[in-house]
Parts: C-alpha cells; sequence; structure tokens
C-alpha cells in the first residue's frame, strides 16, 4: 500500500515533468524518449525471460529436437511425452504433498510466534527488550553452518532424522529476519491504540489480539508469502534431514530425478516447469504484498 | 505464557507497573528465547567445542586442541574453497549491486505498463533454486545450449562454461545476476525516497543527467546499498546451492567442479561434514567463516562513514 501510493505520486511528479518538456521543446522529442525508454525496458526483460523460454520450449522438444545441432529456441513439432516422463519417473504427487504440508506449518509457524514476539519488541516499553532485539539482530549474521552439525545430532539423537520435525519446529519459534521486519512495522502503530485497549480492562495479550493483529494484516502476508516461498525452495535443510524417497520434497525430488535421469533434459525441464509454476501462481495473485514486503526490509 | 500475561494484568494494583510490563514483554518475547536457547545458543557453544575435537559420529569426541584450525590452512582444498568463495563475492556482489540500481533507474522510467516490466524482473528470484541451476545448466551447455548459439550469432567467442575451469565462476555469476530482482525492488523503492525538489532544482541551475544523479540521487541510495552490501557479502560467502547443483554427478559426491573451481567454502564445509564425516573439521571452518562474517560486517560499517550519507529528509 504504501509502495503503491508513492508509485503514484512518482508516477505524478513524472507527469508534470513530462508536461514541462512538451512546454520546452518540440512533442515528436518527447516521445522519441518514450519510444527509447520502451526499447531499453523491452531489452532488459528479455535478458531475464530467455532462460524461462528455453525451459519451456524444451520441455515441449521430442528427444531428438533436444539434441539438436545447432539448437534452436522453438519445437519443431510441440510434444507432451516429456512431461508424461517426468510424472512417471517419480512420485510427483507424494512430492508435492509433502512441499505443501512443510508449507503450510512453516507458515502458520511462522504467522504465530513472530508478530507476538515482534509486538512485545516495539510496543511494550520493558527491561530487557533492548537486549533481545540486539541478539535477534546479531544472530542475523549468524551463519547457518555454525549451528547445522549440532542440530542434526540433536535431531538425530531425539530420533528425528528422516522425518518433518526438524524442518517444522523451529518456525514456531520465530525466524530474526521476519520478527526485525514485524517490529518495523509494529513500530508505526500507533501507541493511542494500545493505551485506549488498556483503559478499557483489556490484557496485554488481548489488546495484541483483538487490536493491533488486524491492523497488521499487510505486514503479516508479506511475511507468510515470504515464508512461503523459502520454504517451497528450500534446498539445503531437506538435503540434510531427508533420506528416504516418500518423504522428499520437490527441490529434493528433482535433485534425485536429476541424479538418476542427468541428461534426459526434455523430462528434466519439464519437471523444472512443474516446479515452477506454483511459485509463479502466488506471485502474480500476491505481487503487491511482495514487493511493499521487500521495500519495507530494504528501507530500515 | 498465556495465562501468566492476562494474570499479571489483573492483579495490576497490587503490583508495580514496570515489574507488569516486564513479565508481559517476556511472555512475549518466550518463543524465540525458548527457540534462541535450543536451536542457536546451546547447538553454537557445542560447535565451538566440536571445533576443538575430532570427531566422526561413531565415537565420542576426542579433545584435540587447534588441530582442525592448524591442519585447515595446510589443506590445498580448503585454500581453493576460500579463494572461490572470495572470487565470487569480490565480483559477484559489487557487479550485482551496479546491475539492479541500473536495472532500478530503468524500472523507474514513467512508461506505460511498469509493473509488468517489475514483475518481469522480479520473477527468477522466485524460481527455486534447484530450477534455476538445471535451467542454467541446460542454457549453458556448450553443444547443446541455447546461450553459446546466442553469442556465435554476435560473433562472440563460445567458451565451455561449465567444463573450462575458467569460465566455471563467471557462469555462477551470471547465475546470480539472473536473480537480482530483490535487490532491484529495494532500490526502486529507495528511488520513491529521491527528494523531487533538488532534481528539480540541480536541473534548473542546470545540472546535467549525471551530475544530478551522482549529487542528488546517490547519497539518498547509500543507506540502502550499505544494507544491501553486507547482506550480499554475507549471502555470498555461504554460496552453496547453485555450485552444488551445477557440479552435482553420479560419479562422485564430493565433486568441485573442473579442477575444484566451484568448490566453495560452504561446500567444502558440507562435503567435511556429511561425506568424509570429519565433524571437527567442518565445525573449526564453520567457526572461521562466522568470524570473517562478523570482521567483514565490521569492516564495511566502519568504512560507511566515508560513503553513507543520512540525509534528513
Amino acid at each position: 500500500m504504501a509502495l503503491s501510493s508513492t508509485i503514484q505520486k512518482v508516477s505524478q511528479h513524472s507527469d508534470s515533468r513530462g508536461t514541462d518538456v512538451v512546454r520546452k521543446g518540440p512533442r515528436r522529442r518527447y516521445l522519441g524518449r518514450r519510444i527509447g525508454h520502451h526499447i531499453i525496458l523491452i531489452l532488459i526483460c528479455l535478458a531475464f525471460l530467455v532462460p524461462f523460454a528455453v525451459m519451456i520450449t524444451t520441455a515441449f522438444k521430442t528427444p531428438q529436437d533436444v539434441f539438436r545441432v545447432p539448437p534452436r529456441l522453438l519445437p519443431e513439432h510441440w510434444v507432451l511425452s516429456n512431461f508424461v516422463e517426468a510424472v512417471r519417473a517419480m512420485p510427483f504427487l507424494r512430492y508435492l504433498a509433502n512441499t505443501v504440508l512443510l508449507v503450510v506449518l512453516n507458515v502458520a509457524g511462522t504467522m504465530i510466534s513472530c508478530p507476538l514476539v515482534a509486538y512485545g519488541l516495539a510496543k511494550l516499553p520493558w527491561r530487557g527488550r533492548n537486549v533481545i532485539f540486539g541478539t535477534i539482530l546479531a544472530t542475523m549474521m549468524l551463519p547457518a553452518q555454525v549451528t547445522f552439525i549440532p542440530l542434526y545430532l540433536m535431531w538425530n539423537k531425539v530420533g528425528a532424522e528422516g522425518t518433518f520435525w526438524p524442518l517444522i519446529v523451529p518456525a514456531f519459534f520465530g525466524t530474526p529476519f521476519y520478527i526485525f521486519l514485524l517490529r518495523q512495522f509494529f513500530m508505526g502503530v500507533p501507541d493511542s491504540l494500545r493505551e485506549a485497549g488498556l483503559i478499557d480492562g483489556a490484557s496485554e495479550l488481548r489488546v495484541y489480539w483483538r487490536i493491533v493483529l488486524p491492523q497488521a494484516k499487510p505486514a503479516l502476508a508479506t511475511v507468510g508469502i515470504f515464508q512461503f516461498v523459502a520454504t517451497w525452495t528450500d534446498f539445503l535443510l531437506p538435503l540434510i534431514y531427508l533420506n528416504s524417497q516418500d518423504k522428499y520434497t520437490l527441490s529434493i525430488g528433482l535433485y534425485s530425478f536429476f541424479g538418476s535421469h542427468g541428461v534426459a533434459w526434455g523430462p528434466l525441464m519439464a519437471a523444472c516447469l512443474i516446479f515452477t509454476i506454483p511459485a509463479v501462481v502466488i506471485f502474480m495473485i500476491a505481487q503487491r504484498y511482495f514487493v511493499q514486503g521487500i521495500a519495507v526490509t530494504g528501507l530500515k | 505464557m498465556t495465562a501468566e500475561t492476562s494474570l499479571a494484568k489483573r492483579s495490576a494494583p497490587g503490583m508495580g507497573r514496570r515489574r507488569r510490563l516486564t513479565i508481559a514483554g517476556f511472555g512475549f518475547s518466550l518463543p524465540w528465547i525458548i527457540g534462541f536457547l535450543v536451536f542457536m545458543a546451546g547447538p553454537i557453544v557445542v560447535s565451538l567445542y566440536y571445533s576443538f575435537t575430532e570427531f566422526n559420529l561413531f565415537q565420542p569426541p576426542q579433545w584435540v586442541g587447534l588441530k582442525n584450525y592448524v591442519s585447515l590452512f595446510s589443506d590445498d582444498r580448503f585454500l581453493h574453497s576460500m579463494f572461490n568463495t572470495a572470487y565470487l563475492a569480490i565480483i559477484g556482489v559489487p557487479l550485482g549491486l551496479a546491475l539492479a540500481l541500473l536495472v532500478a533507474l530503468a524500472l523507474n522510467f514513467p512508461v506505460r505498463g511498469q509493473p509488468l516490466y517489475r514483475a518481469i524482473v522480479y520473477l527468477p528470484a522466485i524460481v527455486p533454486v534447484v530450477t534455476a541451476t538445471y535451467l542454467w545448466r541446460w542454457v549453458f551447455n556448450a553443444q547443446y545450449g541455447y546461450l553459446n548459439q546466442l553469442l556465435s550469432h554476435v560473433g562472440l567467442p563460445q567458451p565451455d562454461w561449465l567444463e573450462e575451469p575458467f569460465w566455471t565462476k563467471p557462469a555462477v555469476i551470471i547465475i546470480m545476476l539472473w536473480g537480482i530482482g530483490g535487490t532491484t525492488v529495494i532500490y526502486l523503492a529507495a528511488l520513491q525516497q529521491v527528494p523531487q525538489q533538488l532534481l528539480e532544482a540541480a536541473a534548473v541551475d542546470g545540472a546535467n543527467t549525471w551530475q544530478r544523479f551522482w549529487n542528488v540521487t546517490w547519497p539518498t541510495l547509500t543507506p540502502v546499498t550499505l544494507f544491501q552490501l553486507i547482506l550480499g557479502i554475507i549471502g555470498a560467502l555461504q554460496i552453496f546451492a547453485p555450485t552444488y547443483l551445477l557440479t552435482q554427478s553420479r560419479l562422485s559426491p564430493a565433486n568441485g567442479g573442473p579442477g575444484d573451481s566451484l568448490l566453495t567454502y560452504a561446500m567444502y564445509l558440507f562435503q567435511n561434514a556429511f561425506i568424509f564425516l570429519k565433524m571437527g573439521q567442518a565445525a573449526a571452518m564453520a567457526w572461521i567463516l562466522f568470524v570473517v562474517i562478523g570482521g567483514l560486517t565490521a569492516l564495511i560499517l566502519w568504512s560507511s562513514r566515508r560513503w553513507v550519507h543520512y540525509g534528513a529528509e
């Protein structure tokens, strides 16, 4: 919301600048500049899109077509056999179900724990909150490699290696980056909201749950989407903890598919395409929150 | 925790306001505090201990003092992994920031279709790393790949990207640059903060485009650049998935690409831990990394006094 309003403001600015140009110079110069802008933008976008185009067209090529020298972007005949082969070669639905389960639980854990901690740090003036906040900032610098060996052994000891537990439980205790982001958001919520609630006799928890949290929906959506993408695309943790095919996520499934079918580029690209689509759909739906959330984290 | 907080409120008259607040604040932070103790503080201490031991998972750790740290510095693969990682960070991160800024400036052009252009640039940033890397493996393929086909059209040399040690790291940097969407969006948001009156005043005074950028726009972008630089360096020093997946082969699990040219620090750490089962050595590597990251962050923050401007709006 904040960003889209600034974007609007900027376009108003540029409109006024545009009319300046019209007033100063001949109209053709203004048109020429606009076309120049479009050409630059189209070239940039092509550079970002070509790899996608390669993925999509390869997925629809016949094997002979895939290994044609010199390569051509468009398939000679569009075929679906690669998709059939990819879905047959791996329990795609199993992987999908596992991934969705992890995503749902991780997003839920994040949504429960992170705003709670963030609110306490942003709005309650209590002794010790600076220490806690400082620790949270410091742990954002901590490389995962420092803790992953002891954590692996810890999960191993409680018999959770090869299960989903190590990939779910930590989310329920908060993630430094998301707590930081939500704290920045809560800082902007007026104190009068909390004070009015307290005067009416509500407890701190009730004020948080009933009054402040509903205000935070955009920020919550942002964090939820971040966590969605993080879990959906995660590679390192499932690689460490998951060791049987019935537990694989899409990332690890694709990884093991490549391990056994390395050069089957057609089916591989088909699998990649299937795997990419859900993230893209979510992105299209939630694009506004994405951009806004990134802006919030980037500017503080 | 729930009960505690509401209880604290109800018995408020008898208790000091500060004490009540402390209990409530502590209650709200409890998930993080528990998580921090169990999943961070504990493991940090344990991994420091492991770094002074020899430990292969099957026998209890044996104290060896500084041996892991000392022996690492005479290990060729370790030094190689340090070089590769430094290469990717020193060249890849600044290049990524510069390109992201240029693309953001273009995406800020006031034209129709702006949201679509922005979405397209951001799109690669949400593609799962496994997908993205396999996709690029195919694009980089020397014989059937599309990139060399494009390069031959414009008369440029067509290296064997993933087989010639000289070209593997540039290939990784190209993959990194493809995913600059996040950084670009952050720059885009920061560009909205650039004071328009100042830009207009500068234009009236006859400043050209470059002078306006350098004297008005860039200073407002320096705090964001600092933030991005630190996060970028921290991320680059831990780069794992792209290089791991680019070098993935059926024949050897402890691969590092041609001439180990793609063996990054995090990859060698992973191999030490989970393939060679040298947990002590891996823990020592993790601690060296931690210290390096802390040191570099401090260095960048210190240098920022010279080049970052916190303007008062």
